[in-house]
Order: C-alpha cells, then sequence, then structure tokens
C-alpha cells in the first residue's frame, strides 16, 4: 500500500538559507507520524514545504498525486489541513466564526451541521464561548480551536505545528489525547511536528528525527523511544 | 581611478559651461521654461530629502511652495524688500513652517503622514482664502508682484541657486545627517536603538525639504509675478511627488529627470499621446496631461520603482566598473 | 435693576438662535454626513483587507458616477441605470485590483500608496478626456420639497439620502456578517497569513473588497452630484472630508466610518454655522483640523483598538 504522503528529496529555503536538505519521508494512512528535533531543525519548514508557504523543490506526492505549484488554498482544498506554528487562528473573528472557517470550502451543509456537532462533543466549552473573540482565550483553547477548526475541513491528512507550544502540561495531555482518540476511532492521518519527544513518541505509530535540516533518523516511535541517542538528546534520560 | 574623476569633473563642467550659455542660445521662452524646471528641481530635491531618503511621505509640498511664495510676494509688495532677497526669507520662512509641522508629525507614521499631508494641501487654497488672512493673502485675488523678469534673468538665478542648493543635498546626504535619515528610513527602531534621535532627526528633515520648497515657492511666484490661492493647487504637491518617484526616491542624480518630466511633459502631452497610441485619439482634450502623468507613475511604481535613478545606477554600474579597471592597467 | 446692554444682547442672541435652525443644520449635516460616510466606508473596506490607504477612491466615484449620467442622458430610466452603474462600479473595482494592484499585492504600503495617487491622477484625467471639463446637472433620485417634522422643514432629498445610505451599509454588513464571502473577507482581515490554509483565496477576496468599495464610492457619488453639480474635480473635496470621518471613526472599523461620517456632517454644518471664525469657505479647513487632532490625540479614532507597533 502506497502512503498517503510521501516526500522525496525535499529541499527548501529561506531567501539565500536552505533550510531543509533532502527530507524524505513518508505517511501511511490512518497513521501518526512525529517530526522531532531540536529548535531550527527544519520541521516547521517540513509543514510548510507541504502546504507551499515556503519556496521548495523535491516531489511532495499525496494520494498519488504531485503537489506542484499549487498554492496554499489549493493543497487545502486537496484535503491537507494545516495547523500553523502559533495556532494561526483568527484573533478578531469569534470563536464559531473560526469554527465556520474551518468547513470554508465544503458545500454539504447538512454534513457541516453534523461535524461542528461533533466538535462541540470534544470541545463542549466551545458552545459555552461561541460568541467570544477567539483571541481572548487562552493558549490551551486556542490550540483547540484551531485543531477543531482544521477536523472541520474533515481533511485526508492533518499537520500540526508544535501543538504543545506554550501550554501547560496538563493541557497538553489533553490535546495528545484527543488526537489518539481520533486516530484510534476515526482513522485520523496526522504528521505531527514537535518538541516535546515523549508526548508525541508515545502517540505516533513511527518518527523521524531532524537535524539541521537532514533526517538523520526514521523508524517505529516503540523503537525510537529505546534508540540511545534519542533518548539522551531529546528524552532527557 | 584618477581617470575615472578627471572624467566625472570634465563631464561637471562642460554641462555647465553649456547650461551657462544655454538660454542665449535658445530664446526668452525656452529659458523660461527651463527656469522652471528648476524651480521643480529644487522643490523635488527638498522632497527626495524628506521622502527619499528619511521615508517621510510628504504629498503636501506644495503648501511649502505657497508658504514661500506667499512670504516673497508679501514683503515685495508690502515692505519693499527687493526681489531676489526675497527667495532665501521664502526659504526661510517655509523652513520654518516645516520645522513647525514637523513637530506634530512625529506622532504619525507612514500613511497617516500621507495622508495629513494630502489634506494640508487640500485645504491649503482654502486656508489662503479665510477672511482673517485676507488682510495678509489679499484673498482670492492674490497679490500681484512689482517687477516681472526676463525668462533669462530667472533662467540664470534659478540655475545658480540650484546648483548651489543640489551641492547642498550632496554635502547632506554624505555625511552623518544623511547616514542618520537614511537609517531613520530603513527602520526607526533600530536606528533609535543605535543613539538616533529620531524626533529631532525628523523634525530637521521637514525644515530642510521645506526651506528647498519654500525657495522655490518664492521663485515661482517670481516667475509669474503674482500669488494667488489656486496657483499652489493640489496638483502641484501631486506634481511634485510623481517628479520624486520618476526621479527615483533616494537618488540624486535622478531629480533632473524628475524636474525634466514635471516641466515637460504636462504641455506636450498631447504630442506625446499622437506618437504613443495606435488609435486616432482626440488628444487635445483635457484632462489628457494628467492621464498621462497618471499612467507613468502607475507604470512607474509597477516596472521601475526606483525610478530614474536606479535605473541610472543600474546601467552605469557596470559602465563605472569598466571604466575604474582600465584606469587600473594604465 | 439690570442694565439696558446685557438684555439686549440675550435678546439678540435669542433670536438668533432657534430650535429649529439647529435641527435642520444637524438632518442636512446627516445627510452630507450619509455621503462622507459611504466613501468612508470604501475606503475602511479595503485599509481593513489591505492595509492601504486608496487615494483614488474619489476619482474612482466621479468616474462611475460619469458613468450613470451617460445611462441616464441616453435614455435609461435613472431607477435602472443606477443599480446599473453600480454593478459597473463593482466590477471595475475588482478589474482595478486584479490587474493594477495584484502585482504590488506583497510591495510595501507605502508603494501601493503611489501607485493609488498616480490612479487618483490618472483616472480624474480619463473622466476629463471622455467626458470634457464642464459642469453639469444630474438627476436626482428624490424629489424636491419639503416635509414637516415638528415644525423642522426638512427635505425629501435629505431624508432619502440618509435613507438609502444606511440601506446600504445595513446591507453590507448583513452580507458580512451571514454569507461565507463575507466571513471570507473578514477573515482576511483578521489574519491573511492564516487565511489560504483554511482554502480561502486571499486574492480574489482583494478583489472582492475593491469591488465593494467602488460600488459603494459610486454610490456616494450619485447621492452627491445631484447637489454640488457634475464634474471631474467633484469628489476632491468630499475624499477629504470621506478621510476625515474615516480617521474619526477608527481606520479600521466600518461602524466607526459610518458614525464618524454622520458625525463629521453634522459637525462641519454646525461648525460653519454657530462658529464666527469658520466661514461657508472654510469645511476643508475644518476636515483637516478634525484629521490633525484625532491623529494627535487618539490615532485609533473612536471605535479603533489602539494596536501595537510591530518591531
Amino acid at each position: 500500500m502506497s502512503a498517503l504522503l510521501e516526500l522525496r528529496d525535499v529541499e527548501a529555503r529561506y531567501g539565500p538559507v536552505k533550510a531543509l536538505h533532502g527530507v524524505s519521508l513518508s505517511v501511511e494512512e490512518g497513521s501518526i507520524v512525529a517530526v522531532l528535533g531540536a529548535n531550527g531543525a527544519g520541521k516547521t519548514t517540513i509543514l510548510r514545504a507541504i502546504s507551499n508557504t515556503v519556496r521548495r523543490s523535491g516531489d511532495i506526492v499525496f494520494a498519488g498525486r504531485r503537489l506542484g505549484r499549487a498554492g496554499p488554498d489549493a493543497v487545502m482544498r486537496l484535503g491537507i489541513a494545516h495547523v500553523p506554528e502559533g495556532r494561526g487562528i483568527f484573533r478578531e473573528l469569534s470563536v464559531w466564526d473560526n469554527l465556520r472557517l474551518g468547513a470554508y470550502v465544503r458545500r454539504d451543509r447538512a454534513a457541516v451541521a453534523a461535524d461542528a456537532e461533533r466538535m462541540l462533543g470534544h470541545f463542549p466549552w466551545i458552545a459555552r464561548r461561541r460568541g467570544q473573540a477567539a483571541g481572548t482565550l487562552s493558549g490551551g483553547e486556542q490550540q483547540m480551536l484551531a485543531l477543531a477548526r482544521a477536523l472541520m475541513g474533515r481533511p485526508r491528512l492533518l499537520l500540526l505545528d508544535e501543538p504543545s507550544l506554550g501550554l501547560a502540561p496538563l493541557v497538553v495531555r489533553e490535546i495528545f489525547r484527543i488526537l489518539a482518540e481520533l486516530n484510534e476511532r476515526d482513522g485520523l492521518t496526522a504528521l505531527v511536528v514537535e518538541q516535546n519527544a515523549s508526548v508525541a513518541l508515545r502517540v505516533s505509530q513511527s518518527a523521524c528525527v531532524l537535524e539541521v535540516g537532514r533526517v538523520v533518523l526514521a523508524g517505529p516511535s516503540t523503537e525510537l523511544r529505546e534508540h540511545d541517542a534519542v533518548r539522551r538528546s531529546y528524552l532527557g534520560y | 581611478m584618477r581617470l575615472a574623476w578627471g572624467l566625472r569633473v570634465a563631464a561637471v563642467a562642460a554641462a555647465g559651461l553649456s547650461l551657462a550659455i544655454l538660454p542665449f542660445l535658445v530664446g526668452d521662452y525656452r529659458a523660461f521654461e527651463l527656469g522652471r524646471m528648476g524651480i521643480f528641481f529644487i522643490a523635488i530635491l527638498g522632497l527626495n530629502l524628506l521622502t527619499g531618503y528619511t521615508g517621510q511621505v510628504s504629498i503636501g509640498h506644495g503648501a511649502f511652495m505657497a508658504v514661500g511664495g506667499y512670504t516673497s510676494a508679501i514683503l515685495a509688495t508690502r515692505c519693499g524688500v527687493p526681489d531676489y532677497l526675497t527667495i532665501p526669507l521664502g526659504g526661510l520662512t517655509a523652513g520654518l513652517a516645516g520645522l513647525l509641522f514637523g513637530i506634530p508629525a512625529l506622532r504619525l507614521r507612514g500613511l497617516y503622514l500621507a495622508l495629513a499631508t494630502f489634506g494640508v494641501a487640500v485645504a491649503m487654497p482654502s486656508i489662503a482664502k479665510h477672511d482673517r488672512l485676507e488682510g495678509l493673502t489679499k484673498g482670492t485675488t492674490g497679490i500681484n508682484l512689482p517687477e516681472l523678469h526676463s525668462g533669462t534673468w530667472l533662467y540664470g538665478v534659478t540655475w545658480a541657486i540650484a546648483a548651489a542648493l543640489f551641492l547642498l543635498a550632496f554635502a547632506i546626504v554624505n555625511s552623518r545627517l544623511g547616514r542618520a535619515f537614511r537609517a531613520l528610513r530603513d527602520s526607526e527602531v533600530a536606528a533609535s536603538s543605535m543613539g538616533v534621535n529620531p524626533a529631532a532627526y525628523k523634525v530637521a528633515a521637514f525644515g530642510i525639504s521645506s526651506f528647498y520648497a519654500g525657495v522655490a515657492g518664492s521663485l515661482y511666484a517670481l516667475s509669474n509675478a503674482y500669488v494667488n490661492p489656486d496657483v499652489y493647487f493640489v496638483s502641484l504637491s501631486l506634481f511634485l511627488l510623481i517628479g520624486a518617484v520618476i526621479g527615483g526616491l533616494g537618488s540624486l542624480t535622478g531629480v533632473m529627470a524628475g524636474a525634466a518630466f514635471v516641466q515637460f511633459v504636462p504641455p506636450n502631452a498631447s504630442s506625446i499621446l499622437d506618437a504613443v497610441s495606435p488609435f486616432a485619439v482626440d488628444s487635445r482634450a483635457p484632462g489628457v496631461p494628467s492621464v498621462i502623468l497618471g499612467a507613468a507613475l502607475v507604470l512607474v511604481v509597477l516596472l521601475a520603482p526606483t525610478g530614474a535613478g536606479g535605473l541610472l545606477r543600474r546601467i552605469s554600474a557596470p559602465l563605472m566598473g569598466r571604466l575604474y579597471t582600465r584606469s587600473e592597467g594604465g | 435693576m439690570p442694565s439696558a446692554a446685557p438684555t439686549w444682547a440675550t435678546e439678540v442672541a435669542l433670536a438668533a438662535f432657534s430650535w429649529q435652525e439647529l435641527a435642520q443644520q444637524v438632518v442636512s449635516g446627516l445627510a452630507s454626513g450619509g455621503i462622507y460616510a459611504s466613501l468612508a466606508l470604501a475606503l475602511v473596506l479595503i485599509y481593513r483587507a489591505t492595509r492601504v490607504i486608496n487615494f483614488a477612491q474619489g476619482e474612482l466615484a466621479t468616474l462611475t458616477t460619469f458613468v450613470a449620467w451617460s445611462l441616464t442622458n441616453h435614455g435609461l430610466n435613472k431607477w435602472v441605470a443606477f443599480p446599473l452603474t453600480l454593478l459597473i462600479a463593482f466590477a471595475g473595482g475588482v478589474a482595478l485590483e486584479r490587474v493594477v494592484i495584484r502585482p504590488v499585492e506583497r510591495a510595501p504600503v507605502l508603494t501601493v500608496v503611489m501607485l493609488t495617487i498616480g490612479l487618483l491622477i490618472g483616472l480624474n484625467g480619463l473622466t476629463a478626456w471622455i467626458w470634457g471639463g464642464e459642469t453639469r446637472s444630474f438627476p436626482s433620485l428624490f424629489s424636491t420639497g419639503t416635509v414637516d417634522v415638528g415644525g423642522v422643514a426638512v427635505s425629501y432629498a435629505d431624508i432619502g439620502v440618509i435613507g438609502v445610505t444606511l440601506g446600504a451599509v445595513g446591507l453590507i454588513s448583513l452580507f458580512f456578517r451571514f454569507t461565507k464571502l463575507g466571513l471570507g473577507m473578514r477573515a482576511v482581515a483578521a489574519n491573511p497569513e492564516t487565511s489560504p490554509l483554511v482554502g480561502i483565496r486571499v486574492g480574489w477576496m482583494l478583489a472582492l473588497g475593491w469591488g465593494l468599495a467602488a460600488a459603494l464610492g459610486a454610490l456616494s457619488g450619485i447621492l452627491v452630484a445631484p447637489t454640488v453639480f457634475l464634474e471631474p474635480n467633484m469628489m476632491q473635496a468630499i475624499l477629504l472630508y470621506a478621510f476625515a470621518a474615516a480617521i474619526l471613526g477608527g481606520l479600521e472599523s466600518p461602524l466607526g466610518a459610518v458614525v464618524g461620517g454622520l458625525l463629521l456632517g453634522v459637525i462641519l454644518n454646525l461648525a460653519g454655522r454657530y462658529v464666527p471664525e469658520v466661514g461657508g469657505e472654510s469645511r476643508l479647513a475644518v476636515a483637516l483640523a478634525v484629521i490633525l487632532i484625532v491623529l494627535t490625540i487618539r490615532p485609533s479614532g473612536l471605535f479603533g483598538r489602539t494596536v501595537g507597533r510591530r518591531v
């Protein structure tokens, strides 16, 4: 079975600075893949390369199609939902409007309404705060809102950029629990970029480690968890 | 290196000499037009210092020209000051006005400053017509100056002043003042963290550029031998901006191109249009000069945002390089 | 026993001031304010989406108003011609954004502003070129005459202008609140970087904004032309009033543009009538004063948020 998403020798640059030097990885449908690495390793750049918000070259194949020059909005329409670093919510707009925006490209109104109900099931607090400006939410709530918004688009692939950034441990656990639940129950496919290696390795089936724009290690998460180098650098023991 | 410098000096000297004898060759009316071009040259030079080098967009520089012009007119008619003396006085008054305007303008950044100066330009004629000031400005009728000078006179005086002010601008740009200006343009926060006091330099930029505008305004008044509120209308401020952009913001050499453009394109718009247009058009209709000027500004912004000065630099860079290497070899 | 002079002065003052006249000034101020509000709303729409102030908004409005004139001049009924003009203006605005503004979408704001100034000059010239510089009369949507409201004579035209303006503003707010496109435009105004990630085509949203702005401009032109008469420089002063209104209300706020416009109209009328320093000629100077005062004291205007500076 070919993977849902495949990156082959992808390079990316910010102006004259090259951030990715020939990265290859694949994501099977129905699995969660974690991308680990220190700050500046290029993890965020991988996700940006997929949604084409950075200059890139190399092959990116999604569901058998090459993502050529398709802009970020076209990539989204193909079924890839990108939750960027810093959550990327619309601060001025209400919580409910943020949620609605997730289904912006969908036309099946009844199904959208049903999905909204499901989101309220995952995140009941949204119903209470629907009229509130999204910028006034706490960090954890914003992250959950961003996740809910992404899911409203019924994406085939979810790109999550550092979901744990700036959040308290309890909140982080909750978010990853929801992620795991969505993966087990609904078969959600996700590519998760994370600095918090331990929680990422627990929820993912496979992972890779990025250093200075190159993949230095890849394999099943269970193996990586026991790997010496990973333990020392990223797991702290 | 010597050769390049020598060439430069020779070129400037040749230009200076031909400029000096030009009015006697082309006749009084053409000399008048070239003198007018010199006036725009001076005003655009000042605007460039403010907008191109310090990054403060002013769409109201015509108003400072008006201050200079009215000062000249009032001094000449009411106080009997000889014409040529009113020029520096007009400049100083306008410079003072610029300093005064520069202080509240400190609170306005970029876009808001552009908006405020646009407002000044639009409102200026009605301020000049205001009843309270009518005693001074003679309202709508305006003031007539005592003496109408010949085109040659205008040409000589204007370009002599222009040359001096150009050298002054050159000196400023290459001095510490100029470097501070450029630092402010590129990043105000960075500049102040390096010890540049933004307020002082920004106000100074306003004062200096308004001085230039005032001198230009005085000369303008002298060239017409009258002032009235509609002489310094909104379009004048816009023309100055167009001249500055076409010449190239942040480039002194381009100012000549900008001044030439603003002086010679509007009256010849119909001929230009006839030459350029593939269809038969009524090129004498009103509004054609504006269309050409507006289209020129749009095209410059889209295609050559660094203006003539920038293009000149790009073209001359390889040329200059070759000159230098050739002289290196002897 | 009171001396004669003060009593005489008070009598004269009372005779000069009447509530009726105040009410009349307020109502006609609201009417002219409605026109400023439409143009100010157009400016705010573009500013919110792109951070650019479109200096050419007034000239665009004049051009489209001339189009309306031509349509009626060729025999088309004004109730058909005017809505048609709004559609043409909309299309023109969209086209303008896609052709002229799109290449510089990512350029610094001041560069785009220069471009709009070029458009200002060019469109002004174009209007004069096509239609000539003479002043023409323009048909009004509303009948002449006044109606008596509690002792105050209010003209049908004033009521009409206020009504149409509020109606247009109402339609636009409904559009923004309840339609998907409106949501998309609000999203682009709130966060242009993230918008593509939810599938919004940012470029077309901007074009839509320019189109709506152009239509609003056409509306304000059609409403004001009967009073000030149609000529190429018709909107120059009104543009300044619209700037003042938008700044007063807060450049980021559509509600502010409307309130600012209405308020400015009233301020200008009352200042012209009751403040002796300000004559009839000085409306422009008052508008300039409003701009300078608001920008100095509270740059975000009545309804704007104070935004921190991005380093």
